[in-house]
């Protein structure tokens, strides 16, 4: 309750040799960390550095295989997030934890012990109406869920943790779907809450932003800590090395190329969004060999209506699609694979692999029907495993062996294998939707470098991504959406950030 | 002519009244997602078991305590095996159904052709009942019809304005979120589970203590598969469960009053099954991608 977290507050929580072992795996071993009341700590490392295992252990979702966990200096013993939250810890996970079909006080409802059993809806709102007054955390109290942007529902998430009494709130990757504006407002959230004495814990591969955001980082590293520093005394060099274990480079070297011959020529299409709306609206684009072309632009502004039209997930309405002058409009996403369209999906867990399939499997998807994978009738088990051996060696994926399932592989791994799987098809064009989506520095720099190696080898590339970073460093040339439109083309000489950001917001030059 | 229409329609309460009992638990069981296909199964053990009770003991009340516990044991084997060994529900739910089919029709052998003692009375609310027509369908019906309308709003009230209720839906719309908030998913699983069969239980005693009470084999007469469907036609709102069990009553009732006049009574008998399907097809037609209410997690196991 809001009254409780003005009187109470955790001084620090010290967490002691903990371990905790997943299949005979260590994703833990031996951390010590404290977390002091009105601090921001940062908890900074790779995917699979075992950052989000530890919050979750904290938070009473795991239980430690050894060590123990002190509030205040009085060990204390999770069984359950129950514990948790009675202990004062609160925690906003990256994929959010909300019932989607329900309205906002129903979800707050669902973890408030100290909601009445009859009418818990008006209480609850009574209570969040007090709660906003106290922090300015606006939340629309009877919308359902799914209406929110994903800012919103991260709002929800934080007043959820806050009205439950949380001193120690712990936010794993919060940016990560966010808008730079909503970043920025959940900073100012953030810091205004260790002002008053909570404690805060990010995780974030994010180097910048923990920097700006934090005042104490520790750095993890295959489940050990590694470093800890004051983000006063340290740069992104000093962290990045840390965290990867070796350097980093932060730019590419990024050579001009003469441009070949148009490989994709979109004329004017138009595409319908999931809700029927018309989401992509008269695009023209094209995409030479030996090119990147970027596309930027606010999540939601038609760029995924776009890749999926361009691959053959969603229908066009109108207008053209060729691919090196073939017609491939609203032909099936197999037939235009089989054009040379390869396709590194924005939902790389869902759309990009079987989880429950092996890696080897997973290694031959989309070309399964093909020699040397199979003929007339039966697939070739050996063709296909030793090509899964080629990929995870080439494309540097870390598996324990092609014959676990892809949904043991780490995100970062993941992405490797599917970047590894669409090149070796050896497509005409590359199309990567945040291909870096949610993944950590090393695998981030290796995956930009695929990018450019196959422009380099002369094929053509379409990137989809909300870095803008990423796509001033790997494009030649950048488009930008706005509500559906392109409302800006420009080349990589020509382009600047503050450019590109006024056209994201619909700012024509 | 009149009194043809009012006796159709008092039977069609009396045919609905099962129907509603157990769409009633059947959408408690599904809002905290799990899937019991069982339905069948469980109204047959229930009207096996408060027939024979009320056989030996004359008692009613005990025949429908009995009815109670065996639906909710045959409810509590399905909730074993779907939430804790998280096999798979519909599996589960159809071995049910035959499985308590089987039983009812050995455990019932001896009983065939006999007739009950006792029944349960229809009842006249004072006052009320004196309504022309109106008081002679609604007022004047057994304790379970009344008991029944009554279950299915306190149902509909729980689910939505109650703490626990939001919760069940919470558990059935995403349990992962639910088990973060501390919410322990298998019990409440569990519990509703073996809540809804103890309300297909009850529905399965009105069968034979009130509607015919003399046993036959297959008494209950595929009204559990009804049911499944009138889940689903109800959008899993108790409520509307209400409205589709009296119209599926009247189905039921009017397959035998139109017999006589040539109507076939298969065609008949079919459908409830084709208005659920009719019911799915326009939903399904509908733009609107999160129309049908479905329970998000409806049918899938959880484990963390």
């Amino acid at each position: 309750m809001a009254g409780k977290s003005l009187l109470k507050k955790i001084q620090t929580v010290q967490m002691e040799k903990i371990s905790k072992y997943f299949q005979g795996v260590a994703a833990n071993r031996n951390i010590d960390l404290t977390i002091r009341g009105g601090e921001i700590l940062g908890l900074l490392g790779e995917n699979g550095a075992g950052k989000t295992t530890l919050m979750n252990i904290l938070y009473g979702l795991y239980r430690p295989d050894g060590g123990r966990i002190l509030i205040d200096g009085v060990e204390a013993t999770f069984r359950s997030p129950r514990d948790a939250i009675r202990a004062g810890i609160g925690m906003v996970h990256q994929h959010f934890m909300l019932v989607q079909n329900h309205t906002v006080v129903e979800n707050i409802v669902l973890g408030d012990g100290e909601a009445p059993f009859l009418f818990p809806q008006r209480a609850v709102e009574q209570k969040l109406l007090k709660f906003q007054e106290l922090y300015g955390l606006k939340v629309p109290p009877y919308a359902r869920v799914w209406q929110l942007s994903a800012g919103e529902q991260q709002r929800v998430e934080i007043v959820k943790a806050l009205m439950q009494g949380a001193d120690l709130l712990i936010l794993d990757e919060p940016t990560s779907v966010l808008t730079p504006l909503e970043s920025r407002d959940l900073f100012s959230i953030l810091r205004r809450m260790a002002g008053e004495g909570h404690g805060v814990v990010i995780i974030s591969h994010k180097l910048e932003e923990i920097l700006d955001l934090c005042h104490r980082v520790v750095v993890l590293r295959k489940g050990e800590v590694v470093g800890e520093a004051d983000t006063k005394g340290v740069t992104k060099e000093e962290l990045a090395r840390m965290m990867v274990g070796r350097s980093v480079v932060f730019s590419f070297d990024w050579k001009p190329a003469p441009k070949g011959e148009v490989v994709l020529q979109v004329e004017g299409i138009t595409v319908r969004s999931d809700r029927g709306t018309v989401a992509v609206k008269n695009v023209d684009l094209s995409v030479h060999r030996r090119e990147i072309v970027g596309i930027a632009g606010v999540a939601g502004n038609g760029q995924r209506e776009l890749v999926e039209a361009i691959t053959g997930l969603r229908k066009v309405e109108s207008g053209r699609i060729r691919i090196l002058g073939k017609d491939i409009t609203n032909q099936s996403a197999r037939v235009i694979h089989a054009e040379g369209v390869a396709h590194i999906p924005e939902e790389r867990i869902r759309f990009g692999t079987v989880p429950n399939l092996l890696i080897y499997e997973n290694a031959v998807l989309k070309r399964h029907h093909f020699a040397p994978f199979s003929d007339v009738l039966f697939l070739d088990y050996s063709e296909i495993k030793s090509h899964a051996v080629d990929l995870v060696e080439q494309f540097t994926v870390a598996a324990p062996s092609i014959r676990v399932p892809m949904k043991h592989l780490s995100g970062g791994n993941i992405q490797k294998l599917i970047v590894g799987r669409e090149v070796s098809a050896g497509p005409a064009l590359l199309v990567a939707s945040h291909p870096t989506y949610g993944l950590d520095v090393g695998a981030t720099e290796y995956i930009r470098k695929q990018l450019l190696k196959r422009r380099e080898e002369g094929e053509a590339v379409l990137l989809v991504s909300e870095d803008l970073e990423e796509i001033l460093e790997l494009s030649d040339r950048i488009a930008v959406m706005f509500e559906g439109h392109i409302v800006g083309i420009l080349n990589r000489q020509e382009a600047t950030i503050e450019q590109i950001g006024l056209l994201m917001g619909g700012v024509r030059s | 002519m009149v009194g043809l229409i009012i006796s159709t329609l008092h039977r069609t309460i009396m045919a609905g009244t099962s129907l509603l009992l157990g769409t009633t638990g059947e959408i408690l069981t599904e809002r905290s997602g799990i899937l019991n296909l069982g339905v069948e199964g469980m109204m047959n053990l229930g009207a096996v078991a408060g027939f024979m009770v009320t056989y030996r003991t004359g008692n009613l009340l005990w025949g429908v305590f009995a009815a109670l516990l065996a639906g909710g044991a045959a409810a509590a084997l399905h909730g074993f095996i779907t939430v804790y060994v998280k096999a798979n529900q519909t599996v589960s739910g159809l071995a049910l159904s035959m499985l308590g089919v089987g039983l009812a029709g050995v455990l019932g052998k001896p009983f065939i052709g006999h007739q009950l003692p006792v029944r349960l009375e229809q009842i006249e609310i004072p006052l009320l009942g004196q309504i022309p027509v109106l008081g002679e369908l609604l007022f004047h019906q057994d304790p379970l019809f009344y008991g029944g309308i009554v279950l299915a709003f306190a149902s509909w009230f729980f689910l939505r304005y109650t703490r626990t209720g939001i919760r069940i839906r919470s558990v059935g719309e995403n349990p992962r979120a639910s088990e973060s908030q501390g919410i322990p998913v298998e019990k409440f699983r569990f519990l509703c589970t073996v809540g809804g069969g103890a309300f297909a239980g009850l529905a399965g005693a009105h069968v034979v203590l009130s509607y015919s009470t003399s046993w036959t084999e297959g008494i209950v007469a595929g009204r559990g598969w009804i049911v499944v469907g009138l889940t689903i036609f109800s959008l899993w709102n108790p409520l509307r469960g209400m409205i589709g069990a009296f119209l599926f009553g009247g189905i039921f009732v009017t397959q035998y009053v139109l017999q006589p006049l040539g109507v076939p009574p298969n065609l008949l008998a079919m459908l409830p099954y084709g208005a659920t399907l009719v019911v799915l097809l326009l939903d399904g037609l509908r733009k609107d991608q999160r129309s049908l209410h479905a329970p998000a997690a409806l049918g899938e196991p959880y484990s963390r």
